[in-house]
């Protein structure tokens, strides 16, 4: 009987312990909001929400900040690797789960998730070195001679390419979000069951009808939920941006050009904020990427969720 | 009475990708035009590897081979020239578990058409309406057509893959174990709608239970090990077994 009276008291203090751990993670994102808040609180009411988002000038002389530059180049840098990695990540998962022989599935897999494993400064480096001369060389002067002539889009090319600018940024954005979505993806195909797959093959259907109208309208969920962890560390990721980027406060037509985001705008210019309202304004930003990656993820689990209640049905 | 030969099966034996053992062995018997065959034997007979050779379902995946023949309508259909896409939609087939596809009752039955290139709506309806009646399901889903087929029971589910292969008008229609997955009156409905369709379609059921080959088949091959022991007419078959294995087996002393 001594022996079990002791259980309770064990119990209760590794209850505790346990609770004072996920109390933790509460506490943390709690306190973030409220220092971020605290610390940007001067610019908030300096400058206002709609006023800071839409105003472009970010100009440390006169003391004027607005979001929208930053803003704009995580925007056209995010969506535009979206555009780049998801047609290429679902191409290789469903290369992966229904094309490729089984010898080469797991040598390949496994190379997916390694290029999720390189340091983002390493991508950098290499968008600098070796990716940067290459876009300003050879692809960015194809692009402008295919698409100059063509009203409207030759504005996305217009300027001199100099390789450091919005489009390499989004290219080497696209790399470091690609293994997200391709081994999500892949996970997702897998758990389309066989015998679904065979019924729809039992009916005539080819591969790629089967791929069509089965593993990918039951993937979907999965599939959405993979994009939207891609597009949190899309607006996250800024070493390999900073180094590729130009940081220049600017909003033009032209994918060509320098151009700012919010995480690189932090990363170059906190050690510069030499006032009150500029060190303040930098936390306002970081307060709004704070936000809108925590929408995102909050979006991704809520699919991710969905998906897994639609699989064990 | 006469019988009319569909499907005659001479001398076939499968191998398994990697196995040098075949998991057929020399397999002979013909399967009756409009009449229901059954396939019994204890787990790892084969009966179902032998069902899956009808379709050439084993072609999806790589390294498995085929010996001997199956002559359909006379025609060797594991020969290297048949379209199997042809081939899959003259021999349909139903699975141990209810497979709708993620899309609305009405395009799970129509979706063999469309792979067929019918896009004519009053003619999708109209054959659509046609093999869900068949099924024995038109009444219950004939107001929720646009609904997701995943909403419906399992019973339900399982006689909307039935329309969906009766649809695309198969010559042979194969059951996996159709009713494994499925409580008792799920089960009599499927049975009763099995011995309904000999008169459209040439039905090989391969089954667990017993009592279930006796009441649809017409013929039933016993099978053990891989190789065919003995096939006869059902009632021979469970009443006057010519082999002594046979006998232990339907008697339910082993398996």
């Amino acid at each position: 009987m001594k022996k079990l009276s002791k259980l309770p008291l064990a119990d209760l203090i590794f209850g505790i312990i346990s609770f004072s751990a996920a109390f933790t993670i509460l506490t943390l994102i709690l306190s973030t909001i409220v220092v971020l808040y605290n610390e940007s609180s001067l610019a908030i009411h300096r400058f206002g929400l709609l006023n800071f988002i839409f105003t472009v000038d970010w100009d440390p002389v006169r003391e004027v900040f607005g979001a929208a530059a930053s803003l704009y180049g995580t925007l056209i840098t995010t969506i535009l690797a979206l555009m780049i990695a998801i047609p290429v990540s679902i191409g290789i998962a469903i290369f992966l789960t229904e094309i490729s022989p089984h010898i080469l599935r797991t040598p390949i897999g496994i190379a997916i998730e390694m290029l999720a494993a390189i340091p983002s400064i390493i991508y950098g480096m290499w968008g600098l070195f070796t990716l940067a001369p290459i876009m300003a060389e050879y692809v960015e002067p194809a692009l402008q001679k295919m698409f100059g002539n063509i009203p409207v889009i030759n504005k996305l090319f217009e300027g001199t390419p100099m390789g450091v600018d919005l489009l390499t940024a989004s290219i080497i954005l696209s790399i470091m979000i690609t293994p997200f979505i391709a081994s999500i993806s892949r996970d997702a195909f897998n758990l389309t069951p066989d015998i679904v797959k065979e019924s729809a093959y039992a009916l005539g259907a080819t591969k790629w009808e089967v791929i069509k109208d089965i593993v990918i309208p039951y993937s979907k969920l999965g599939v959405y939920g993979g994009i939207v962890l891609a597009l949190g560390r899309a607006l996250g990721e800024t070493m390999a941006v900073a180094f590729v980027l130009g940081n220049k406060h600017q909003i033009t037509p032209s994918l060509l050009d320098a151009a700012a985001t919010i995480t690189v705008t932090l990363a170059n210019e906190f050690t510069e904020a030499d006032s009150d309202i500029y060190l303040s304004s930098l936390f306002y930003l970081a307060l709004i990427l704070f936000l809108m990656s925590f929408t995102i993820l909050a979006i991704a689990k809520f699919f991710l969720l969905k998906a897994e209640k639609h699989y064990r049905r | 009475m006469e019988e009319k030969v569909k499907i005659q099966v001479n001398n076939f034996s499968f191998y398994y990708a990697g196995a040098d053992k075949p998991a057929l062995k020399n397999i002979n018997l013909p399967v009756y035009e409009n009449r229901v065959t059954a396939l019994i034997g204890p787990s790892g007979c084969g009966k179902t590897t032998l069902l899956r050779s009808f379709n050439r379902m084993h072609d999806l995946y790589h390294g498995n081979r085929y010996e001997g023949e199956i002559l359909l309508d006379g025609q060797n259909i594991l020969s290297d020239d048949i379209d199997l896409i042809d081939l899959r939609s003259r021999v349909g087939m139903v699975f141990q578990k209810p497979t709708p596809f993620p899309m609305s009752i009405f395009d799970n039955v129509a979706y063999g058409l469309r792979l067929r290139g019918i896009k004519d709506k009053s003619e999708l309806e109209g054959r659509v309406e046609k093999a869900l009646k068949q099924a024995a399901l038109w009444d219950e889903v004939k107001d929720r057509l646009k609904d997701s087929a995943s909403g419906l029971s399992g019973g339900q589910q399982q006689r909307l893959v039935i329309a969906r292969a009766l649809a695309v008008e198969p010559e042979v229609l194969l059951f996996d174990e159709p009713t494994s997955a499925l409580d008792p009156i799920s089960t009599s409905k499927i049975e009763e709608l099995v011995v309904s369709l000999k008169d459209t379609v040439t039905i090989i059921i391969v089954t667990h239970n017993m009592q279930q080959a006796a009441r649809v088949s017409d013929y039933t091959a016993f099978m053990y090990l891989g190789e065919l022991i003995e096939f006869d007419k059902t009632d021979i078959i469970f009443t006057s077994p010519k082999k002594k294995l046979t006998e232990d087996y339907v008697s339910g002393r082993f398996g």
